[in-house]
């Protein structure tokens, strides 16, 4: 009896040997073929480039993507194929992956690896102590070492550009600010934005709150449905995946009452799609903050052999790190005349913005 | 699990379960247009291929075997024990703190942080396991619940307690950390640790508690029939709550690894870093047997580490192992399907 069922299970474990490579076959050979032309394009070109996500993932719709596009375009530009010898990304899917896919990004002798978001920064400094040989950059933080680039943005120079944008706009002059967590990251924007409004219209009133948590959009649309409900025209949200509610409150209302002027100002990308309500869009602008930039620019630099390594770079409008959104159909010509002004008097340091609350 | 079916099933079952997972990934891979020979090389190559992802991997199975023999432990005394999760985060904050809050020399320090990981656990498991002997309430429904206290109460712990307002911890000192210098050399700078030695360690008393000792026959008893081990003279609700705070100890025991070993540092987790739920999937593909778990948390750790390097060497998402490990525990779920089609083989073979 045994010997039969032994049997048995010899001859399942052959049967799926024999299918695997039944399967295989064909392709491999195709595949190999593709393995040897980039292993060819990888001795032409002498840099390549990887990126680590967090845990949000390369397609998280907001900085993790931001970076990777920012990496494709870099890639486009200098003729590097995806993969080894060239560029591409490393996905983390848990906390743990952080230092692994740093170091594997190492011994696949990438020259550059970044490391988007907060997240990574115990990551990277370990790593790049132990890996004196290769470049690091860590995005939104600022890490130590020789070798590590800390890029970081000026979030309040664009939220005092949308700050202009809603002081115009509101007809209650009530705005709201509705932010994830209380921090200094979270301040500077909360900061920029409350110092526009005033530039332009002192006499609106902002009410700035905190979520506690970038990923609550039903927390965010409590807040944002108080908020409406007690005046306020115009919110600015600087709160992930939490704002996404922002946006939802807005939308309803819009729904039930097309001539009512709701507007939410999106942050990180162009949100103006996520306003789309009907033949209306309730998004009045975004303050969009170009990680692709900055990416594309250390890399470049990093190339160039002018890697800015123990540094910290800050994006600001002036090296186009910063910028308001370019769906511009619901600010009208005179508004917009108003923030390139304003946005001139930044770069000419005429106008200094605050980044932290008084 | 396999309680009903021959020795030689139990083996077999998660056997043949694991070789199905890997087809159907084939097949999923073929259909994707992926090489699934390239795919399942990859995978080799980025869990065994070198000594540094040798290392990873290692490091990777110590939680999964802590978090395995948590949820088998309890398992076996007839307690589903879903909040290993939350213990394990407890156990990880506790560890860290020790580790962080003193200054003593190593041979007391390290074990003093380990035994705070463990007894945080265990109190954590504590709270489920009292109620379920006192108040018959679901021991199911107050772990899932106390996962989510704990993901917030260590957060908060971490940011105002620990530390101050920051997102991570400092690092422990020499003298409370698990880290090896010798490994690490070894495995050109993975972060594996002494924790799997101590993992190996928790194999064995976890054999000896369940299979050796009156208290284990005891456990073992009420998880087969409460009513029978009443009548029999043992106190079903001492052996309740005694499960649960070993449970969660090996549970807690699991997140000292993580914040002694791998991480140094405890820091403000956004979500569940998901050990203590693949525990669950360990503990059952292991058939709830200390080496049957040591096996399972191997293939987890395997798979897991090998994924990350998937995208690059072969195009295949890291996606995918996940596909895999999910349909390997549908498998083993549906373990009557396959004891049923083996059952039928033999007669047709008669």
């Amino acid at each position: 009896m045994k010997k039969r069922k032994f049997g048995m299970a010899l001859s399942m474990f052959l049967a799926a040997g024999t299918v695997l490579a039944a399967c295989g076959s064909d392709e491999a050979e195709t595949g190999n073929e593709g393995g040897n032309g980039s292993g060819g394009e990888a001795e032409t070109s002498e840099f390549s480039v990887a990126m680590v996500t967090d845990t949000g993932g390369v397609d998280d719709k907001s900085f993790n993507q931001s970076a990777w596009e920012g990496l494709q375009a870099f890639g486009a530009d200098n003729g590097l194929e995806e993969g080894t010898g060239g560029y591409t990304y490393f996905q983390s899917n848990n906390d743990a992956d952080y230092v692994t896919n740093m170091n594997t990004a190492v011994r696949n002798d990438f020259d550059l690896v970044f490391g988007v978001g907060f997240l990574l920064t115990e990551a990277i400094q370990q790593v790049a102590a132990q890996q004196t040989d290769t470049n690091f950059a860590i995005i939104d933080s600022v890490a130590e070492g020789d070798n590590v680039a800390s890029i970081t943005f000026k979030e309040h120079e664009g939220s005092f550009l949308v700050g202009v944008a809603a002081g115009l706009t509101t007809e209650s002059n009530k705005i709201g600010f509705v932010g994830g967590v209380e921090s200094d990251l979270i301040n500077k924007f909360a900061a920029g934005f409350k110092a526009g409004v005033e530039a332009v219209n002192p006499d609106a009133e902002v009410t700035i709150e905190f979520a506690g948590d970038f990923n609550n959009a039903s927390r965010g649309q409590q807040m944002a449905a108080a908020m409406y409900g007690s005046g306020v025209d115009v919110i600015y949200h600087a709160a992930g995946g939490t704002g996404n509610g922002v946006f939802t409150e807005a939308k309803n209302l819009k729904e039930q009452d097309p001539d009512r002027a709701v507007w939410v100002i999106g942050v990180d990308r162009d949100q103006y799609e996520e306003g789309q309500v009907g033949d209306n869009n309730v998004t009045l602008t975004s303050m969009v903050k170009r990680v692709d930039v900055a990416v594309q620019d250390v890399s470049k630099r990093a190339m160039d052999g002018d890697f800015p390594g123990g540094e910290i770079i800050e994006y600001g409008i002036q090296e186009e790190g910063i910028a308001i959104a370019e769906s511009q159909d619901n600010l009208t010509q005179e508004i917009l005349d108003t923030i390139a002004d304003y946005q001139q008097q930044i770069v000419d340091g005429e106008i200094e913005v605050p980044s932290t609350l008084e | 699990m396999f309680e009903r079916f021959s020795r030689f099933q139990k083996i077999l079952i998660p056997l043949i379960s694991v070789v199905l997972g890997l087809i159907v990934g084939a097949i999923i891979m073929l259909v994707s247009g992926f090489n699934p020979i390239q795919g399942y090389a990859a995978l080799l190559k980025g869990s065994l291929g070198e000594s540094f992802y040798i290392g990873e991997t290692i490091r990777q199975i110590t939680p999964y075997i802590f978090a395995g023999l948590a949820v088998a432990f309890a398992f076996r005394t007839g307690l589903f024990n879903i909040g290993v999760e939350g213990q394990l985060l407890v156990g990880w904050v506790a560890s860290v703190w020790v580790g962080l809050a003193f200054d003593l020399p190593k041979i007391i320090h390290l074990p003093m942080a380990i035994l705070a990981g463990a007894l945080a656990g265990a109190l954590w498991a504590f709270i489920p396991g009292i109620l379920k002997a006192r108040l018959r309430v679901h021991e199911v429904i107050v772990t899932i619940m106390m996962n989510y206290i704990a993901l917030h109460f260590c957060n908060y712990l971490i940011r105002f307690v620990i530390s101050d307002e920051q997102n991570t911890t400092d690092r422990v000192p020499e003298s409370a950390s698990l880290k090896s210098p010798f490994f690490e050399t070894l495995t050109e700078f993975s972060t594996m640790h002494y924790g799997i030695f101590l993992a190996l360690a928790a194999v064995i008393i976890y054999y000896i508690i369940l299979e050796r000792t009156t208290t284990g026959f005891e456990l073992r008893s009420v998880g087969f029939n409460q009513n029978a081990s009443e009548y029999a003279g043992m106190n079903v609700n001492r052996n309740i709550v005694l499960s649960m705070l070993i449970s969660g100890a090996f549970a807690g025991l699991g997140g000292a690894m993580e914040g002694l070993g791998t991480f140094g540092y405890g820091f403000i987790h956004g979500a569940f870093s998901g050990v203590g739920f693949d525990g669950i999937a360990v503990a059952l593909l292991g058939g709830n047997v200390a080496l049957g778990i040591v096996f399972a948390a191997a293939l987890f750790g395997i798979l897991k580490q090998g994924a990350l390097i998937m995208p690059l060497e072969s195009g295949v998402p890291t996606e995918l192992v996940e596909i895999v490990i999910a349909i390997i525990i549908f498998f083993v779920a549906s373990s009557y399907i396959i004891a049923y089609l083996l059952q039928r083989l033999k007669k047709g073979a008669k």
